[in-house]
């Protein structure tokens, strides 16, 4: 018996088709094993994850569960943390980039992050977008500009700024700032997407333009949510994972997830007992 | 018995009267500089432009535009004197320029290495070094620079392009001043970008920025106003360096460009003469507060610039 009536769950977002067969797409990322310590703290406890690939997963749990600091290690962001190590396997694409020959920036490019905090650089809408390409070597002025424009339309950013793209982009608003970000990260061409939390700082319709943002986006690309709010991560993912204490406690479809998990804990969170 | 300490209205009268004295003696100290400076100001003043009484100011003997335009400076009484401040402008902006030409690229780069490179450890070391560099009396870098750099550095390498190379020179005294002023430029600087939001760095990482990319493309930028304050604030030190460029810059007041001479600098004039002994209300004597005010005007109007573009500039994080 189902713990939770399907109807509880809101509809997931135009492009997220939860009742995709996951098993037909290879996998993106396989985490296998892993632990993470900051100095002698341990933090995430033997977690593996396969995140199959143009899906999105969404990664849910109570603060300090370790869900963002999972998140960090698919590309390596961790490793800016002073004192901090991880054990055991990633594979992107079938490659363990846990191997120190990995050169984390090429990673970065592949794998690319947007973050909690819209962090627009202090430069232009365009030099923001262009930035990563830039840093790649691109000089061409109209292939920046090709570049520039199809990723703010992807990021649904085009119209809004189209006539302004040499003003700063810390003139944008929250929303917009965010979605900025999205056209940033596209630009560096990854395949992979990881989104910590990129919605709680907005508000609720800039949230549903991200969510929608999302829905789009996956049909391209590999997308890994971090959020607190259950209601996003059932209606954007098709895969939810459940962290708690550092512990990957349940893995699977969202709406599995939603109503009917196989654990106990997992079920007290998504129905709001804790956490 | 009788010693119970009965609530006493005097003793706090007086604790209310050393409160007031407190104050006073606290906003003493705080009017003291700004009282320092006015008197300076006044002092120049009755020098250089108007003085009440006897004396004659020296504006009042030489006219401003000859002052500001003339070619030749030669303090001295009488017909053969020459008050154009343009050799001893030379010979500040020369040394000033120099310096700022070693300053900005080390000091920057040291600042960038200890934010952005350096290990926690390695910045414990480097920051108390740099300030050893900054606590050394500037008339050791003088002698440094007139004793080390001009005979073992410069002539060797001068005379290898058969050029000639004076001994007391502006191109040492400027590199020294720029050593000087390098741990201000790195400690400013450092302030500013350290205080940049690790936010914007880990964002521009997660482009698959190396670590130069992060520093030159999202960090420096981020924190341009306060690094160009700091470079004015060091150019405005470099002007008004005595010691090591009186010592290393020399003597002599010609209008040049040419590093390799001698050059002497508007404080560089000002400490030679006064430790003259000409008449207190010579025109020889009364130059030194002519040339006093136009180098606080400069001074001031750089530090009133960098203010500006500090304001100017800010970037607003949320």
């Amino acid at each position: 018996m189902p713990a939770i009536s399907s109807k509880s769950v809101p509809p997931s977002v135009a492009g997220v088709d939860r009742d995709l067969d996951m098993s037909a797409h290879s996998a993106a990322i396989q985490a296998r094993g892993l632990d993470f310590f900051y100095g002698e703290h341990q933090v995430l406890f033997n977690v593996s994850l396969t995140v199959p690939e143009r899906s999105v997963t969404a990664l849910i749990g109570p603060s300090g569960c370790g869900k963002s600091t999972f998140l960090r290690t698919l590309n390596r962001m961790n490793d800016l943390i002073e004192g901090s190590h991880c054990v055991g396997e990633i594979l992107v694409e079938g490659q363990n980039i846990m191997d120190p020959a990995v050169d984390v920036v090429l990673l970065r490019k592949h794998v690319g992050m947007v973050f909690q905090k819209s962090t627009p650089f202090p430069k232009s809408i365009f030099d923001n977008v262009a930035y990563g390409p830039r840093v790649a070597g691109e000089k061409n002025r109209s292939v920046l500009a090709d570049l520039v424009e199809s990723c703010l339309k992807k990021s649904a950013l085009w119209d809004e700024v189209k006539d302004r793209l040499t003003t700063s982009a810390m003139a944008l608003s929250g929303g917009q700032q965010q979605r900025l970000c999205i056209a940033r990260t596209l630009a560096t061409n990854p395949h992979i997407i990881l989104m910590d939390e990129p919605a709680s700082a907005l508000d609720p319709a800039s949230t549903d333009r991200i969510e929608n943002l999302i829905g789009e986006l996956c049909a391209n690309y590999t997308i890994v949510i971090v959020t607190h709010n259950m209601q996003q991560a059932s209606r954007v993912s098709h895969q939810t994972a459940f962290f708690y204490k550092g512990i990957l406690v349940e893995t699977g479809p969202t709406m599995k997830i939603f109503t009917g998990p196989s654990e106990k804990q997992t079920e007290d969170y998504v129905t709001g007992r804790f956490g | 018995m009788m010693t119970q300490a009965r609530p006493s209205w005097a003793s706090r009268h007086i604790s209310r009267r050393h409160e007031k004295l407190i104050q006073a003696a606290l906003f003493l100290c705080a009017a003291l500089s700004v009282l320092t400076t006015a008197a300076i100001i006044l002092v120049l003043l009755t020098n250089a432009v108007y003085a009440p009484g006897v004396k004659t100011a020296f504006f009042e003997r030489v006219s401003l535009w000859e002052f500001l335009t003339g070619m030749h400076w030669k303090p001295v009484d009488g017909d053969a004197g020459r008050f154009g401040i343009i050799p001893l402008l030379c010979g500040t902006l020369m040394v000033a320029v120099i310096a700022s030409l070693v300053s900005v690229p080390a000091g920057l780069g040291a600042a960038i290495y200890m934010s952005e490179y350096a290990a926690p450890r390695e910045r414990e070391f480097l920051k108390p070094m740099l300030e050893i560099l900054a606590g050394i009396p500037s008339v050791v870098y003088g002698f440094f620079a007139l004793k080390f750099i001009t005979p073992w550095i410069l002539k060797p390498v001068f005379s290898l392009f058969e050029m000639n190379l004076q001994i007391f020179n502006t191109l040492s005294a400027g590199i020294v001043v720029g050593i000087m002023v390098t741990p201000l430029i790195a400690s400013l600087s450092e302030d500013v970008i350290r205080s940049v939001p690790r936010s914007l760095r880990e964002a521009a990482y997660a482009l698959g920025s190396t670590r130069f990319d992060v520093s030159v493309r999202v960090v420096v930028p981020a924190a341009l106003s306060g690094i160009l304050a700091a470079f004015l604030l060091a150019f405005s030190r470099a002007v008004g360096e005595t010691m090591a460029v009186t010592i290393a810059g020399g003597q002599q007041a010609i209008a040049t460009l040419n590093p390799l001479q001698g050059a002497q600098t508007m404080t560089g004039f000002m400490v030679h003469a006064s430790t003259g002994d000409s008449a207190a209300d010579s025109i020889s004597r009364m130059s030194i507060y002519a040339v006093g005010i136009t180098l606080f005007a400069i001074t001031l109007t750089i530090n009133v610039i960098s203010g500006w573009i500090l304001r100017r500039y800010r970037e607003v994080y949320q």
